[in-house]
């Protein structure tokens, strides 16, 4: 029988010597929330298939791969060009190897009603006020690689829009993962979003890798959305292609608020990006959309919790993604509606294209109601591209590459027009447009 | 293999002791002790003269089912079982059951009379002693006789262990083998009786078979075993179960049921299952753990389940298919009502090996009261099937709003040329249409009871006709008390 749990992974024999170097490690609270965090997982370990959430995730590349903490400064002058997204006047905010480099990041010119300050300074200058910030929310979901997240909690990004601040230039965390030549290494970003009642404001992720070379980021996002205020939240994962990308984010969302998420899914050996989103509060709406494109042996898991606790509250997802070679995708996507969230709107559509006879797409959607006055609908589909539709554009004289590419760009469209922002969405569309083409001219290659 | 001295002396010990659940007590039957231990698996299969080698396969199963875990996936609260205090093997010489419809609980009798059941047919289900009333006997020795003709082989399974024992062995075990999971296992180990049929090559059987018309129907225990057969281009469609609540002592029952289908052959298998759900406060109820399974083995073969559950306190079943053979098909229709305190957690898995394999996915879940209702279903496509096809549709109807209604679908694909869709809805019974219906005259149970059987129209057309029309009739009952 297959073990529960993997234990043995480096990182928890190497926490003993990382931690009394890990900021405000002589903090009580600080030093219960890791201590906490390590025992869980060494208790847990990391997931093995048995755990139902991690059913079609399998962790043994990684387990082999044994990350060490990341302790090694990095040099690093400048952000590699054009591996993030282009926006223009956005605010640009810089992790790199999990930790936050000012000289890299505009933090000197803020949007007005925007506060950004590294997690890191703030717990060695203020480490009571960091504690109320990162105290999770009371039912907030927890798991082995949170714990781990915990444990080495060192780093990261919290922002805070004022309340009824209504902020027009983006927020970018630009997150690059430097590999360590001959080392293997690990690191846990922790961000923390805070919207305030009224406040909108859009912040963007891009996670890139400055070199070719494995490194583990676990990153975990804090979202809090207060009363009314309205935030977009896209993501765009491009990690070097033997990265292994690990996010969770909480989300919490208030009464008439609203959260509009996106991630498109281009790098990495392995990702995996998880929501939770809780509704506290009625009226509010929760979006959660996404694409992955996967190529190669990569695997890619988008795994989502929408937890209606308030009645009167919408949600709807939409995932889309194109499978070639020998990718695995898995789509895991749950709405819960509890006891008393009546007049719950839920939606949630699955969708992915198999382009190669040896790609593998696991999804599982799933409803779980305790509440009658709602209406719930999920659907899935896998499949490949329709002959018909083939045969509709090379009536009109495309030949077959380029038929298939205008299809496969037209099917992953759907998921990006569901981004409410259409500047986020047309630069998102060129992404995918340059992975399309990427595939047709590497595709000439082979045949040539 | 006999049972040893001491089995016999603790057996001579009990059936001293009086009927385990208190009344109608004396009753000369073959009780094996309470309790499950490897003399207790050798007691059962002695009683039944079995060879050798079934004994042995019931002991592998006892000793692997020692090692197992009960499953706690499920999103169903089961109070622990304790395995030890039950009987495993109980042959009551009939007498047991009341001696007339004056000694039948009348709530029973009101609810045979909604269903429309003819007194003659209340008595049978009622458990009322078979040979003092109902010719079914007779009825049954008509049709066994025509079966005969036809070369089906249609008895109990113990019948079958004894005169065709090749069949037996070569399939027994073959679909949902002795190690599959906790319940099964168990099942292997303590079966006591149920089903078995073989259909020639090329016979299409000149009626639907039914536990109804055969005879030693009743008591099959609450470890039934079913195997069916259907051998090259034949067709069988096979009704379990019964529209009507049966008397039944057991509160467990863990049922294995296989069925083997070879190349253009045909199996329907429909299902109609009213165990006693427990009161309104979920007290007591028929747990119900069953393991369905048919292998598709033969090309162009084709399975097909319906189920209507509406009974038992807990239901935790997932008649599923092996679609080996190319161009095989498999279909689940499922109708599963959860009323009062009961827990239902059913669906099925299509698991698609061959080329050109079809699977079609048709379940409606009611959930009233307090209950909670699962849909649970896989669906797999190996690198193999090529153009297979799946569909799968899941609706669940709420009724009031302490209640639960799951859907937990599982989709895995490794061919590109599969097709897999999956569609799920939920929602409640809305106020126009229980408006629309009352407005014309029909109390609210009337108009929920229509409209839910509309709401399952899709799976009840799928039913043979004997059952379709009493089925309707349940979808009320067991709503009843759910509104006003």
């Amino acid at each position: 029988m297959a073990k529960e749990t993997m234990t043995d992974f480096p990182l928890a024999a190497a926490f003993d010597e990382a931690a009394p170097r890990l900021p405000g490690s002589d903090v009580a609270w600080l030093d219960a929330l890791r201590a906490q965090g390590i025992s869980t997982f060494r208790a847990h370990g990391l997931p093995s298939r048995k755990v139902e959430a991690w059913r079609y995730t399998n962790l043994n590349a990684l387990a082999r791969a044994g990350f060490a903490a990341a302790e090694v400064d990095v040099k690093l002058a400048a952000l590699p060009d054009g591996a993030a997204l282009a926006l223009d006047d956005a605010c640009s905010i810089v992790l790199v190897n999990g930790r936050l480099r000012p000289d890299l990041s505009d933090l000197d010119r803020l949007p007005d009603g925007v506060s950004a300050e590294g997690l890191g300074d703030l717990l060695r200058r203020a480490p009571s006020r960091a504690e109320s910030l990162i105290a999770p929310a009371p039912n907030a979901s927890a798991g082995a690689l949170a714990a781990l997240n915990d444990a080495f909690l060192e780093d990261g990004l919290i922002l805070q829009i004022e309340a009824g601040a209504k902020v027009d230039v983006p927020i970018h965390l630009v997150a690059v993962g430097v590999p360590v030549p001959g080392k293997a290494i690990a690191f846990h970003p922790r961000n923390l979003i805070v919207a305030a009642a009224g406040s909108h404001a859009t912040f963007v992720e891009s996670h890139i890798g400055a070199a070719q070379g494995s490194y583990f980021s676990n990153g975990l996002t804090d979202v809090r959305i207060g009363r009314g205020a309205m935030l977009t939240h896209a993501k765009f994962q491009d990690e070097s292609a033997a990265a292994f990308h690990v996010a969770l984010v909480r989300a919490s969302i208030g009464e008439d608020a609203s959260y509009d998420s996106f991630v498109l899914h281009r790098g990495a050996e392995l990702a995996r990006h998880e929501v939770h989103a809780a509704i506290d509060g009625s009226g509010a709406e929760c979006r959660l959309n996404g694409a992955y494109l996967g190529t190669g042996q990569q695997h890619i898991d988008n795994t989502t919790v929408i937890e209606h606790r308030a009645p009167g509250s919408r949600s709807s997802e939409v995932f889309k993604g194109v499978l070639a070679d020998r990718a695995h995708g898995v789509f895991q996507g749950r709405i819960v509606v509890h006891r008393d969230a009546q007049q719950t709107d839920g939606n949630q559509l699955n969708k992915t294209l198999l382009l190669s006879r040896n790609a593998e797409m696991d999804t599982k959607p799933e409803l779980e109601i305790y509440a009658d006055d709602v209406k719930c609908s999920h659907g899935a589909t896998v499949g490949e591209l329709s002959e018909m539709e083939l045969f509709y554009l090379r009536a009109r004289g495309i030949d077959e590459a380029t038929a298939r590419d205008i299809l496969v760009s037209a099917f992953l469209s759907e998921a990006v027009s569901e981004l409410r922002d259409e500047t986020l969405a047309s630069i998102f569309a060129e992404r995918i447009t340059g992975w399309v083409d990427a595939r047709h001219a590497d595709d000439a290659e082979k045949a040539a | 293999m006999v049972a040893t001295p001491e089995t016999i002396e603790q057996l001579r010990s009990v059936t001293d002791e009086k009927y385990k659940y208190g009344f109608v007590t004396d009753i000369e039957a073959d009780v094996a002790p309470k309790g499950l231990n490897e003399d207790i698996v050798r007691f059962i299969s002695a009683k039944k003269s079995e060879p050798d080698w079934l004994l042995e396969w019931r002991l592998k199963a006892y000793r692997a089912w020692l090692d197992m875990d009960s499953p706690d996936w499920a999103k169903l609260k089961i109070d622990p079982i304790d395995y030890q205090d039950a009987y495993y093997y109980s042959a009551p010489k009939i007498k047991d059951g009341p001696k007339s419809l004056d000694e039948v609980d009348p709530k029973l009798l009101e609810t045979y009379d909604k269903l429309g059941i003819p007194l003659k047919e209340q008595e049978w289900l009622a458990g009322v002693a078979v040979d003092a009333v109902f010719d079914s006997v007779s009825v049954a020795t008509t049709y066994k006789e025509r079966l005969e003709q036809e070369g089906i082989i249609f008895c109990s399974i113990s019948e079958a262990i004894q005169n065709h024992p090749e069949l037996v062995r070569k399939y027994l075990g073959s679909v949902v083998p002795y190690t599959d999971n906790f319940f099964a296992t168990l099942n292997s180990a303590v079966f006591t009786d149920g089903s078995f049929v073989y259909i020639p090559k090329g016979v299409r059987s000149p009626m639907e078979l039914s536990t109804y018309f055969r005879i030693n129907a009743q008591n099959t225990g609450q470890f039934e075993r079913t195997l069916i057969i259907a051998d090259e281009g034949s067709y069988v469609s096979y009704l379990e179960g019964c529209t009507a609540p049966q008397r039944d002592e057991n509160q467990l029952h863990a049922a294995v049921v296989e069925l083997v289908a070879l190349d253009d052959s045909e199996i329907k298998y429909s299902t109609v299952k009213n165990w006693y759900p427990g009161d309104e406060n979920g007290v007591g109820g028929i747990y119900n753990f069953v393991t369905k399974r048919a292998a598709c083995r033969g090309r162009n073969s084709k399975v097909s389940w319906t189920q209507v559950e509406t009974g038992s306190a807990i239901t935790w079943k997932y008649p599923s298919c092996i679609l080996q053979g190319d161009n095989s098909v498999g279909e689940f229709y499922s109708v599963a009502i959860t009323n009062n305190c009961q827990q239902a957690d059913t669906g099925t898995k299509m698991i698609h090996l061959g080329r050109n394999t079809r699977s079609t996915i048709i379940s409606k879940g009611i959930s009233a009261g307090r209950a909670d209702n699962t849909y649970r279903g896989l669906v797999r496509i190996q690198p193999k099937a090529e153009s297979a096809r799946n569909y799968t549709q899941c609706d669940s109807l709420l009724i009031g709003d302490r209640c639960g209604a799951h859907t937990v679908p599982y989709i895995e694909s490794r061919n590109p040329s599969a097709t897999v869709e999956h569609e799920a809805t939920t929602a409640r019974i809305s106020e126009d249409q229980l408006f629309y219906c009352c407005q014309r005259g029909l109390s609210e149970e009337e108009a929920v009871s229509l409209i839910v059987n509309g709401f399952c129209r899709e799976v009840m057309q799928h039913l043979p006709m004997e059952f379709a029309v009493e089925a309707q009739k349940l979808v009320g009952i067991s709503l009843e008390g759910s509104v006003g």
